[in-house]
């Protein structure tokens, strides 16, 4: 039976989740060089459009189709085989298309660990493997079936599936691709911090579509999600902006990544938990955070636009912070302040495995293609930027 | 007195700024500019053919200072400018024949 009310919210939640992925773009574009803006912004649309084709082909099946052993769902819907108008609330069609602008939304947050250095074509081969082969597994695990769901661990809207195997995954290609020419000695600062501004409010704006819509109803649960994603977001810019204002001057770009960290943390947690959680989650998650960003910078670590940070840990969080809060009057189920402290030991396996096999496919993934293609432009095309070298475009006014 | 024009790779900025303000040399005026030099800017390879990318992002320092800090400013933009790759860029000095203050109707003797 369709719901008309449902498929038209889910149907408009998806074209806002689809718009965050060009987000991420200009928001990574307004952090780099300007030499490699175009770039970035580039690679998200990249993202997108290899994403597309690869769900419908075999993605959503090997997300969502008949579960193989709790690991990768079977081959029943390639090609869209079985996936139709009819289905149980919304159409399937559009069940599908929802979770598609998930899978690209993560592979572009993944380039955060390759900006500025990597080669287009190996993005691409890169790009194919690692939403086979790391997002499918992780979706399937989370939703479509798979141990997680099985051992009762709970998802949302992505927090595991999108943010700690995106955030991760971030970390593990960096470290496999090596730190930018001149990383720690040349000045790399941001050219274009009002683009990063604007990159930041659409995901502020799409994530009322990530998860009110992870809902998939337009419904109570829908508008509880929603309300505990602005005020984890709220909470979360304004702990970072008072961490940075401590240490020295609040900077705008402070504000906006510590509202991403709160969106990211309360991503998991959206329908399991009271909107007034999302105060500790948001604030807590700003905090996580910054500490994470802070650790990466002392490290040398150049995982260059902080994915791993932001959406690695902040999803980390928001996790094991869904084990704390949940409580069964929202999500039915409870979390350890309502006495279930078998749900937070369900969620740290959860976190533990995700993290240990996104970063470990990965890293994986990108060997191999170093070996076989080579991950990294040649230090001139780098020294000139991506811009040009690899689009022959420039950004430059 | 004599104009000093530093034409240098963006990236290297930092670090000639803080060595010049180390020896107490303030006075300057930034640009961001593009241009090419001897090499004809760099040639990428793309797909096999030769890609000519000509002009290259440059940063351009002008320093107006007495002739006696001329040696000393070439040396610190040498020492923190240089890669030894070609496109390190240039310094050229040029002589100063007025100098003249907008705020009052001094003019500062351009001699030494």
């Amino acid at each position: 039976m369709i719901d008309s009310g449902a498929t038209a919210f889910v149907l408009i939640c998806t074209a806002m989740v689809m718009l965050m992925t060009p987000a991420v773009g200009l928001f990574y574009g307004g952090l780099v060089r300007r030499k490699n803006f175009i770039s970035m912004i580039a690679l998200a649309f990249i993202a997108f459009a290899l994403v597309s084709i690869q769900w419908v082909v075999c993605g959503y099946s090997l997300a969502f189709g008949t579960d193989i052993c709790g690991l990768i769902g079977g081959l029943d819907h390639i090609f869209l085989q079985g996936v139709g108008m009819e289905g149980d609330g919304i159409p399937d069609l559009l069940f599908m298309v929802f979770q598609m602008v998930f899978a690209g939304l993560a592979l572009a947050i993944v380039t955060s660990g390759v900006a500025e250095r990597i080669k287009i074509s190996s993005f691409i081969v890169f790009g194919l493997l690692w939403t086979t082969l790391v997002y499918d597994p992780l979706a399937h695990w989370a939703w479509g079936g798979g141990w997680a769901t099985q051992l009762g661990a709970i998802d949302f809207a992505g927090g595991t599936v999108v943010h700690i195997s995106s955030g991760f995954s971030a970390l593990a290609l960096a470290l496999i691709i090596g730190r930018r020419l001149g990383f720690g000695g040349h000045g790399m600062e941001p050219n274009n911090i009002p683009m990063v501004l604007l990159g930041g409010a659409l995901l502020w704006f799409g994530w009322f579509g990530f998860n009110a819509g992870s809902a998939l109803a337009a419904d109570g649960l829908a508008v509880n999600a929603f309300v505990a994603t602005n005020i984890a977001a709220a909470t979360g810019a304004l702990a970072w902006f008072a961490l940075a204002w401590v240490r020295g001057r609040p900077g705008s770009v402070g504000i906006i990544s510590g509202a991403i960290a709160g969106l990211v943390a309360i991503t998991p947690a959206a329908g399991f938990v009271a909107p007034i959680a999302a105060i500790p989650i948001g604030a807590c998650a700003g905090i996580v955070c910054y500490a994470a960003l802070v650790f990466r910078i002392r490290r040398g670590l150049d995982e260059s636009l902080d994915a791993w940070a932001i959406h690695g840990m902040g999803g980390m969080f928001g996790a094991l912070a869904t084990g704390i809060f949940a409580v069964a009057a929202i999500g039915g189920v409870n979390g350890l302040l309502y006495g279930n402290p078998g749900l937070l030991l369900i969620q740290a396996v959860d976190v533990t495995i995700a993290v240990g096999y996104s970063f470990g496919m990965t890293c994986l993934i990108a060997k191999v293609i170093d070996a076989v293609m080579g991950l990294r432009v040649t230090e001139e095309e780098e020294y000139v930027g991506l811009d040009i070298a690899q689009h022959g475009e420039s950004a430059r006014v | 007195m004599k104009m000093v024009t530093a034409i240098i790779r963006p990236e290297m900025f930092n670090a000639v700024r803080t060595a010049l303000e180390g020896e107490g040399i303030y006075g300057m005026t930034v640009s961001e500019v593009m241009g090419r030099g001897a090499q004809k800017g760099i040639a990428l390879q793309f797909r096999g053919k030769a890609v000519p990318v000509d002009l290259i992002p440059k940063l351009k320092i002008e320093m107006v200072v007495r002739d006696a800090d001329v040696e000393r400013i070439i040396r610190i933009v040498r020492a923190h400018a240089r890669t030894g790759r070609p496109g390190d860029g240039r310094i050229f000095v040029l002589p100063i024949e007025r100098i003249c203050r907008v705020r009052t109707d001094e003019e500062d003797p351009p001699e030494s």
